[in-house]
């Protein structure tokens, strides 16, 4: 068998490809995590070959118009035809084909709520233009995901939908190309499998993919549908007559484990490991060191124990035990580090509040009405509108000379969708408790920060708070010199007035959203307050006046992130956090490289 | 989609089918939303509803399917026929449940001069919408808070008046638009204008459910779903004509079900506490109460039915406190216990 010369995840990967490719429709689609390279395309191409090479594949553009998504008026044909002709759209047109969705993590929520939609309906319904009709659509998805950052991820409805996710980071060319003509070689040797009728599930293996969806915290009931539909597939795959425990297996790995949202592994266990406690974006390098190590997972006593699972017999122990293995690494690292996966908001990886109206930006659809100052004509639009009356208006004398007639009814304004500016507000903990050190920090991240600010059209604004004040030292700024020039004046010591330096963060927040920017505070601190709102030395009273405060700034609702400078990690930093409803990082010796990089994955 | 999941199949759900009865029962009520995760069985659960609604009788010909003995809100083309024949022609046609797919023109929701006719008669009809579609039926809008902000502005003035009033492309019309909005969503993706909330009768929040058991009946029942859709319907079709049936006897009785003074200040008394706004969570309430009570085949509406169905028709109606993370839903049943234990 070409199973045992082949690494564990590279085998998934192509099985995964392989059975995906018997019934795309089926299993709704598939996800592939890796940078545009050499890898990917090989394995796409792997994927075409299972499809046969006359399977119908179309991709899909970011930018792509309802009209065209869904089906909508043909201009040219209805100019020339003088009634209204429809034109398909390209959900209908790759109907009971593949659908491959580049840059996956760019889609917005929009456009991923509408392919979903009709991913469930398996037809599209088009009400648009004085249009009513439904056709076909019935096609598998391949979601190409490129991500880098953790703010950046796929819809979450999109991937709902689907049956595989894979991550082909840190396979090598070499080795992908040994383990395709090994599993090729495979499937000759086995012969083509053949599709039999296959007998009703067992309930046993039901039971078993249930119980490792729990243990692993896989929420979604269609996560459920879709293992027990691998399974199938994979029994129909080997030629088996029934399902058995291994396909159960097969399915728990490639359909549950990547969707594992928690470790089943005993609490105390966890937290005796030591973990990198601001491990967000998992580096390559611990990524393949787990990779060629996955026996170690499976034979490592602590990870066999389920949590919250009693009475589990052989076999759901075997499917579990299967898909515990299987979880990538980079994932297994953060769950065990106790982050949670739910992304932060919707995060279809824009940065800045997404602002409607405005002239520049993504378009956003046209509305008819009247272009003016604040709106922008769109031609195309105008003219479709006009389109199917010319016939009618001929014969009007109210158009004597002109080509084409149009009246103010047809006039469309383009609306669009502009990414507003972000300016982050660096609140620093200058106080005696807070190691002068840290200033010198602060003051690098906030230069590396304004040094890549001109790309990214970003400000940063300074706070310093100090002995009984704090008080803005930087305004808002894209200016590198001259934050350089206030930041190197800046001294330390003193009392901690954490209160006051959140209210000043929060004034600062408004008067920025206010300018129709996207304030970010991100607070330098070790959270222990002495100073209290009115300026008055004393520890209980300054911490009840923080969390006051903090309070106010969730009620705000601004982005916000707690970054712990004491050399341990604080309650009291951690609990300013949780009030703050911001995001709390210990970095007991951060630099200034690593602050610049945290913020910046959070703007 | 070519045939629903039968309703009585769905595993598990209860408050989302409870509250789903009531406004068939009574669309007085208002619509339902409902919010929840990913993979409950939203859209299947309305889907299924459709199917399960008993017929009702309508105008032969009238493009808002209006009903025969409804004089108060007739539409021009029933009032033109009335004056021609003395006695209505009718037909039974299965409750409308229309569908309002994100990404839909405003021309398609309020509907539109005809083209074709316009184009090849010259002459100035009418082409009704969506809106006309779902009169005395179900509208339902999956990713509701996805919806663009000027389809939102139509329906939320649409489902207050019960009327659609379209002035366009040199067009004058109006005619009744009476539906229950029905709404699902994901919470996670965005808020719902407080005046569009306000539309929805009532709200439920839907969860997967956690027990191993049901999970398992979930996709066994899905899987024989899928297999055979025709056989597993047949499976079901006693339970689901049940419902129906059930449903039908709830109207029926509606009328007659009396809600006492003493259950009529409870329900004012808990609106009191939760500090909800204006008279509308009262009269949702209480309406929905009486639903309820008719569901179940009592004459009088009693405290255990304002009890059942107080969550949701205020959850959605209180007033947020940011600084209070409790739900709202828990908010209401904390109001419940105490009203009622005192």
């Amino acid at each position: 068998m070409q199973q045992e010369l082949i690494e564990d995840a590279l085998y998934d990967a192509l099985l995964a490809a392989a059975l995906f490719a018997r019934n795309p429709t089926r299993f709704g689609g598939i996800k592939i995590a890796a940078s545009a390279g050499p890898v990917r395309d090989r394995y796409l191409d792997f994927l075409k070959h299972c499809l046969g090479p006359e399977f119908l594949s179309r991709k899909l553009p970011l930018n792509i118009a309802d009209d065209r998504l869904f089906g909508g008026l043909d201009l040219s044909a209805t100019l020339q035809a003088g009634r209204p002709i429809f034109n398909r759209g390209l959900l209908a047109e790759v109907n009971g084909g593949l659908l491959i969705v580049p840059m996956a993590e760019r889609l917005s929520r929009g456009l991923a709520a509408r392919i979903a939609a009709v991913m469930d309906r398996r037809r599209v319904c088009v009400q648009r233009e004085g249009f009513a009709t439904e056709s076909a659509a019935d096609f598998g998805i391949v979601l190409l995901d490129e991500r880098v950052a953790d703010d950046e991820q796929v819809p979450a409805e999109l991937v709902d939908r689907i049956t595989f996710q894979l991550d082909l980071e840190g396979f090598s060319y070499r080795s992908l190309e040994d383990a395709i003509s090994l599993f090729e070689l495979g499937l000759r040797d086995d012969g083509m499998p053949v599709q039999a009728g296959l007998s009703e599930l067992d309930d046993g293996i039901i039971h078993a993919l249930c119980t490792t969806a729990m243990a692993l915290g896989v929420d979604s009931l269609r996560a459920l549908s879709a293992a027990k539909r691998v399974s199938e597939q994979s029994a129909l795959w080997f030629s088996r007559l029934t399902v058995t425990p291994e396909d159960a297996a097969i399915a728990a790995r490639l359909v549950l484990a990547p969707r594992a949202t928690r470790c089943p592994v005993e609490p105390e266990e966890t937290s005796s490991e030591p973990q990198p406690p601001a491990d967000c974006a998992p580096s390559d390098n611990d990524r393949t060191q787990t990779e060629q190590d996955p026996v170690n997972d499976k034979s490592d006593p602590a990870l066999d124990e389920p949590t919250s699972l009693e009475n589990l017999n052989d076999l759901d122990e075997v499917v579990l035990g299967a898909a515990k293995a299987a979880i990538p690494a980079g994932l297994l690292s953060q769950l065990l580090s106790g982050q949670t996966l739910r992304g932060r908001g919707s995060g279809s990886g824009t940065s800045g509040v997404q602002q409607k109206g405005g002239l520049r930006g993504r378009p956003l659809g046209v509305r008819s009405g009247l272009p003016s100052g604040r709106a922008r004509l769109s031609v195309i639009d105008t003219l479709r509108a006009a389109a199917p009356w010319q016939k009618l208006r001929a014969g009007s004398t109210r158009y004597p000379l002109s080509r084409v007639k149009i009246t103010a009814d047809d006039f469309r304004i383009q609306r669009f969708k502009a990414r507003t500016e972000t300016t982050t507000i660096f609140a620093v903990d200058a106080s005696g408790s807070s190691a002068l050190h840290r200033l010198a920090e602060a003051k690098g991240a906030v230069e590396l920060l304004l040094a890549d600010c001109y790309v990214r059209r970003d400000q940063v604004a300074v706070i310093a708070f100090r002995g009984k004040r704090a008080e803005v030292i930087l305004p808002a700024t894209r200016s590198l010199v001259r934050a350089k020039r206030s930041l190197s004046g800046l001294p330390g010591g003193g009392g901690t007035p954490l209160a006051l330096a959140i209210d000043a963060c929060l004034q600062l927040a408004h008067s920025i959203a206010r300018r129709g920017e996207t304030p970010l505070i991100v607070m330098l601190t070790d959270g222990k307050a002495n100073v209290g709102r009115d300026g008055e030395p004393g520890r209980e009273r300054a911490q009840s006046d923080a969390v006051r405060a903090a309070q106010q700034v969730a009620m705000c609702g601004f982005t916000a992130m707690v970054i712990d400078t004491s050399p341990q990690p604080s309650e009291a930093a951690q609990k300013i956090a949780t009030e703050m409803h911001a995001r709390y990082l210990p970095l007991p010796y951060a630099g200034a490289a690593e602050v610049s990089r945290f913020v910046k994955a959070m703007a | 989609m070519a045939v629903a999941f039968p309703f009585s199949a769905i595993v598990g759900q209860e408050e989302m089918k409870l509250a789903m009865l009531v406004s068939t029962v009574d669309p007085g009520v208002g619509g339902v939303l409902v919010f929840g995760d990913r993979g409950t069985g939203k859209s299947t659960a309305v889907r299924a509803l459709a199917a399960i609604l008993p017929k009702m009788t309508a105008v032969v010909g009238c493009p808002y399917a209006c009903a025969p003995d409804d004089t108060r809100s007739r539409c021009e083309f029933c009032s033109q026929l009335k004056k021609q024949q003395a006695r209505l022609k009718t037909h039974l046609i299965p409750v409308p449940v229309i569908d309002l797919p994100l990404g839909v023109t405003e021309d398609r929701v309020v509907g539109a001069l005809d083209l074709e006719r316009a184009l090849s008669a010259g002459v100035k009809a009418f082409e009704p919408g969506l809106l006309a579609r779902a009169n005395r039926g179900f509208l339902y809008i999956d990713e509701v808070n996805l919806l663009e902000d000027h389809i939102v502005d139509l329906l939320i003035d649409v489902a207050a008046s019960g009327e659609n009033v379209v002035e366009r492309e040199g067009l004058s019309v109006q005619h009744p638009a009476r539906f229950v909005l029905v709404g699902s969503g994901n919470p996670e993706e965005g808020e719902l204008r407080p005046q569009l909330l306000d539309r929805f009768g009532l709200s439920v929040d839907v969860k997967t459910p956690q027990d191993l058991g049901s999970r398992i009946e979930v996709v066994k029942r899905r899987d024989a779903f899928e297999r055979d859709p025709q056989a597993f319907i047949e499976q079901w079709k006693k339970e689901d004509n049940k419902i129906r049936r059930k449903i039908a006897a709830a109207r029926e009785r509606l009328e007659s079900t009396s809600v006492p003074d003493a259950v009529l200040e409870r329900a004012a008394e808990l609106c009191m506490k939760l500090g909800t706004d204006g008279l509308r969570g009262e009269l949702t309430l209480m309406r929905a109460a009486r639903a309820y009570a008719a569901i179940q085949g009592t004459k009088e509406v009693m405290s255990t039915h304002l009890k059942a169905v107080a969550t949701m028709a205020l959850r959605h109606r209180l007033r947020r406190n940011p600084l209070d993370d409790t739900g709202s839903g828990v908010r209401v049943e904390r109001a419940i216990t105490e009203l009622f234990s005192a």
